[in-house]
């Protein structure tokens, strides 16, 4: 590893006001993804793999949400802490976000093309029409045919995929170094799943992005990320190359999360997890998992594990598994 | 569930939400010592409102009489909390009226559907079209002004609010997977009005109801200033104020004691509305 | 032991119409057109396509809470669609449905013992031992406690919400049960816990499914054969695991081939996927798939291919499978 890393999160902690308590929603999440990389965090609801995003973005709800610690450090630079007005800079031209409906996320009564060359306009300060042209050149390149014509129609004239297309060209317009992606192809079909997450590698490939994308579907992690983390209960309990996490995931959720799938490619009897996932108001003393896991010592649900190294890259949150291989 | 979504509140929860929130305690408690009075009138301060004393016309408060006397020598307090027994008694009939005939006109239009939703709908704009004053006058220039054709009156100026909240719910709900589930059950269709629709409506109507209520005791107060409500001696508010208006230099006092009356009643009613409808039906929450 | 199918559809249609007002006709959607499948006793069929294929509108006509234009719905040798009102309704018992969401097929209002007895004393059951009974076996069934009947939807879970979903549906002792995308709206292990019980369920009481989803594994686990659907129609229907392990169909080897799968040596360049579904609207001429098949040749635009048989068990509807095959003017497939 010789580049520093685009995006470094260190023991961030984030917590959420539920009935007038503070509770803790992420605990302690360490991650670094590198240019030219796409990093996953998977997990199921309640995993916190969406609030560590927003957290990134600062645009945790400020009324009932808060870091509580922790660094994120974007380009060698602390974002935590910084006032809106410097992270209203930051949004857009050096990190973006693309969310799950594109419908709620785009302004319905602006045709797409003025939405993009606003985002163009926000932070690069040209003028009008260089910043249409700019617009039409996004539309063209996230792959919408005619894209000349389109600029000037409105959200609800496309379809799903092809708003979600406009929503990665806003996104981009600002050419940003770090793209967040929150299941953005969660409500596509799988077909047009197929198309934007193809778009999606090219454009990282091309503008050499450093790629956060959060999903519950492993079989997309699979297809597109070089590096997954594993995320429960508000904490990463593993951390891998897509590789090794498949052929060998250590932790026994991720074990119990993959026995769990039902597969297109194959045969095979389905292992359900037993128990539900906690909520953020019972999490105990030892590992979030024990309750529901099959190796579960004493040990485990007295004390919380920490994050362990097992090899060059790679971590795991469990005192079972955690051993150096 | 994130937690970062608006998380949705258990309906049962109104209660407490209700009692956590000041503003809507006052306004409860306007609204009960308004009522109270208005219910225990001739206990609290029984002195015969219509009673006449040609001597003590126009009298200031004094301990004999709290509020004065008017033109005709009858005690202001007396009239005021007697009117207020009229009044209420008006503005719960029509709000009860128009509750009861709006919403099941605009649960039938919305289940419906078709061309009798769109008919309906259309009949409703025109009723909406009308200032509340006109309506009501209107109604009571052709039916005469008794105490039942003025709670016809007001009802009828209220009716298409009710329908809409009443109809846009039910549209929303017919197609939900519950009615669907109930559809496939075998349930007929009356069932899933009244077992399941209408249940989940309710809170909305109160709330409206609630709402509403104030501007009923407001039309009514108004249509009985321009002479076309109950009519004399029996007081009411409105007329109260009328009365007052004709004296408003001599005694000014006249004409202030209804009027602060309709605005207490009012700012009751309005608080405890609001209240009812942040308990019930909360947005977006900062806890 | 002649098999007759418990569930027979043939040529079911059902159009929409769309928009228009007083100067302007308004535009039809055909969402369902001339579909034709069958179920056998105690199978499970998966109806599987993306949006607008129409599954869910095949879904509930079925149960006729969408009433078709034409066709035959034959269930237990009764043509469902030629029933009268007061017919369907104790038809009703012995046909049931579960819903997508887990949140909006629940009134909120209602207690779980309050959705579940319901439908018991509709049917005429009075008994309240008997409703008693037979609401708490459902429970178990479904592997909920007891003392959720006390309880109000909103206490429970997305998962434990489509248990008593399941736990309606089956209250009144069905012989089968339309699905319509029971687990898409669940956690991945959520999933597995309802898929699971669906299974045994199945085992235990001979309940015959129409399985509607997206998610070609979770059809692949949980149904013994397959209907794909692309704008309204059938076009390819066969048996798992052949379907999955050799599409026949363009269609259905572009959908196969787009579905992620939790393995990353199995990651290949993205398949070639052209364009958009079109909108039912407009349908494209002959072959509704001819604008997006790679394989498509000029008889794919004039003519529709009709559903054949090619092999036993399998049907497709595509002329490169046809009588005459691909020969003349065809481009070899890859």
């Amino acid at each position: 590893m010789t580049e520093a890393p685009i995006l470094e999160i260190r023991g961030l902690s984030v917590e959420f006001r539920s009935e007038g308590a503070w509770h803790a929603a992420v605990r302690g999440v360490d991650l670094a993804i590198q240019r030219n990389q796409t990093h996953a965090i998977v997990g199921e609801s309640g995993s916190g793999k969406s609030v560590t995003a927003l957290a990134v973005m600062g645009l945790l709800p400020q009324q009932s949400g808060r870091i509580q610690s922790g660094s994120i450090m974007l380009e060698g630079r602390e974002l935590i802490g910084l006032s809106e007005q410097v992270l209203d800079k930051i949004r857009g031209k050096q990190v973006a976000m693309i969310f799950q409906e594109p419908m709620t996320a785009l302004n319905p009564t602006m045709p797409v093309g003025q939405q993009i060359a606003e985002a163009v306009r926000a932070h690069r300060c040209c003028d009008a029409s260089s910043a249409w042209n700019e617009a039409q050149r996004m539309l063209d390149l996230v792959r919408v045919p005619s894209a000349a014509q389109r600029m000037r129609d409105y959200p609800h004239q496309f379809s799903g995929g092809m708003r979600q297309r406009v929503m990665i060209a806003i996104a981009l317009a600002c050419q940003p170094r770090l793209l967040l992606a929150d299941e953005p192809t969660t409500a596509l079909d799988v077909t047009i799943q197929a198309q934007v997450l193809s778009l999606i590698e090219d454009l990282k490939r091309e503008y050499g992005l450093a790629v956060m994308f959060i999903t519950h579907n492993l079989g997309v992690v699979a297809l597109i990320a070089d590096c997954v983390s594993v995320m429960y209960a508000g904490e990463i309990v593993e951390t891998a190359s897509v590789n090794e996490l498949f052929a060998a995931p250590k932790h026994p959720y991720t074990e119990a999360l993959l026995a769990s799938m039902p597969r297109v490619d194959r045969d095979g009897q389905l292992e359900p997890i037993g128990g539900i996932v906690p909520s953020i108001r019972e999490i105990g003393a030892g590992c979030t998992f024990a309750p529901r896991c099959a190796l579960a010592i004493e040990r485990c649900h007295s004390m919380r594990p920490p994050l362990m190294e097992v090899a060059p890259e790679r971590t795991v949150r469990c005192w079972v598994r955690g051993v150096a291989a | 569930m994130s937690a970062t979504t608006a998380v949705a509140q258990a309906p049962q929860g109104w209660v407490r939400r209700f009692r956590n929130n000041p503003t809507s305690l006052v306004g409860l408690a306007i609204f009960l010592a308004v009522i109270l009075a208005a219910v225990f009138a001739p206990w609290i301060w029984p002195v015969d409102p219509l009673e006449q004393d040609v001597v003590e016309r126009l009298v200031g408060p004094s301990l004999a009489h709290p509020l004065g006397t008017d033109s005709f020598g009858r005690d202001v307090l007396a009239r005021l909390l007697h009117a207020g027994r009229i009044s209420l008694l008006i503005g719960i009939s029509s709000i009860a009226l128009a509750m009861l005939v709006g919403s099941a006109i605009g649960i039938a239009a919305g289940y419906i559907g078709g061309w009798f939703d769109a008919m309906v709908t259309s009949l409703l704009d025109v009723l909406l079209s009308f200032p509340t004053l006109l309506l009501g006058l209107m109604v009571v220039a052709m039916l005469g002004s008794s105490v039942e054709n003025l709670v016809l009156a007001i009802a009828l100026t209220e009716l298409a609010p009710f329908a809409r909240v009443a109809r846009a719910p039910t549209i929303a709900l017919k197609n939900r997977d519950f009615i669907e589930a109930g559809r496939a059950l075998g349930f007929s269709d009356l069932r899933l009005v009244v077992v399941h629709i209408i249940p989940n409506l309710i809170s909305d109507v109160i709330v409206v109801a609630s709402l509403w209520l104030a501007a009923a005791i407001r039309t009514e107060a108004s249509l009985s200033f321009i002479g076309l409500g109950v009519k004399p001696p029996t007081p009411t508010w409105g007329g109260m104020i009328r009365e007052g208006f004709e004296n408003i230099l001599d005694a000014p006092w006249l004409a202030v004691a209804p009027g602060l009356a309709i605005l207490i009643t009012v700012l009751g009613i309005n608080l405890l509305g609001d209240g009812l409808r942040d308990a019930i039906d909360p947005k977006v929450r900062n806890d | 032991m002649s098999q007759t199918p418990i569930l027979a559809v043939k040529g079911l249609v059902k159009r929409f119409q769309v928009g228009g007002g007083l100067f302007s006709r308004p535009a039809i959607v055909h969402a369902v057109e001339n579909v034709a499948f069958s179920v056998p006793a105690q199978g499970s069929l998966g109806l599987v396509g993306e949006s607008g294929c129409g599954k869910s509108t095949v879904a509930r006509s079925l149960l006729r809470l969408i009433e078709p234009d034409a066709g035959e719905v034959v269930f237990e040798g009764v043509d469902l669609l030629g029933l009268s009102k007061p017919r369907i309704r104790s038809v009703r018992q012995h046909l049931q449905i579960i819903f997508q969401d887990p949140y909006a097929s629940l009134n909120p209002r209602r207690t779980v013992a309050q959705t579940l007895t319901e439908p018991l004393k509709v049917h005429g059951l009075q008994s309240s031992s008997e409703i008693n009974a037979r609401v708490a076996a459902a429970l178990a069934e479904v592997g909920l406690p007891a003392d959720s009947a006390r309880r109000y939807p909103h206490e429970f879970s997305g998962g434990q919400r489509q248990r008593i979903g399941i736990a309606r549906a089956l209250v009144l002792a069905p012989r089968f049960i339309v699905a319509d995308e029971p687990v898409s709206a669940l956690d991945v292990s959520v999933q597995a816990q309802v898929l699971k019980l669906l299974d045994g369920l199945r085992a235990r009481h001979g309940l015959s499914f129409l399985f509607v989803s997206h998610d070609l594994g979770v059809v692949r686990h949980i149904c013994d054969r397959v209907a794909v659907m692309y704008l309204g129609r059938v076009i390819e229907e066969a048996p798992v695991p052949d379907i999955f392990d050799q599409p026949l169909h363009p269609y259905t080897q572009m959908l196969r081939a787009a579905s992620p799968v939790p393995d990353p040596k199995a990651r290949f360049a993205l398949p070639r996927i052209i364009g958009e579904i079109p909108s039912a609207v407009n349908l494209p001429s002959g072959c509704a798939f001819h604008p997006r098949c790679p394989d498509a040749m000029p008889r794919c635009s004039v003519e529709a291919p009709p559903m054949l048989e090619v092999a036993p068990g399998r049907r497709v509807a595509c002329h490169l499978h046809s009588a005459s095959g691909p020969a003349e003017n065809s481009r070899a497939r890859p």
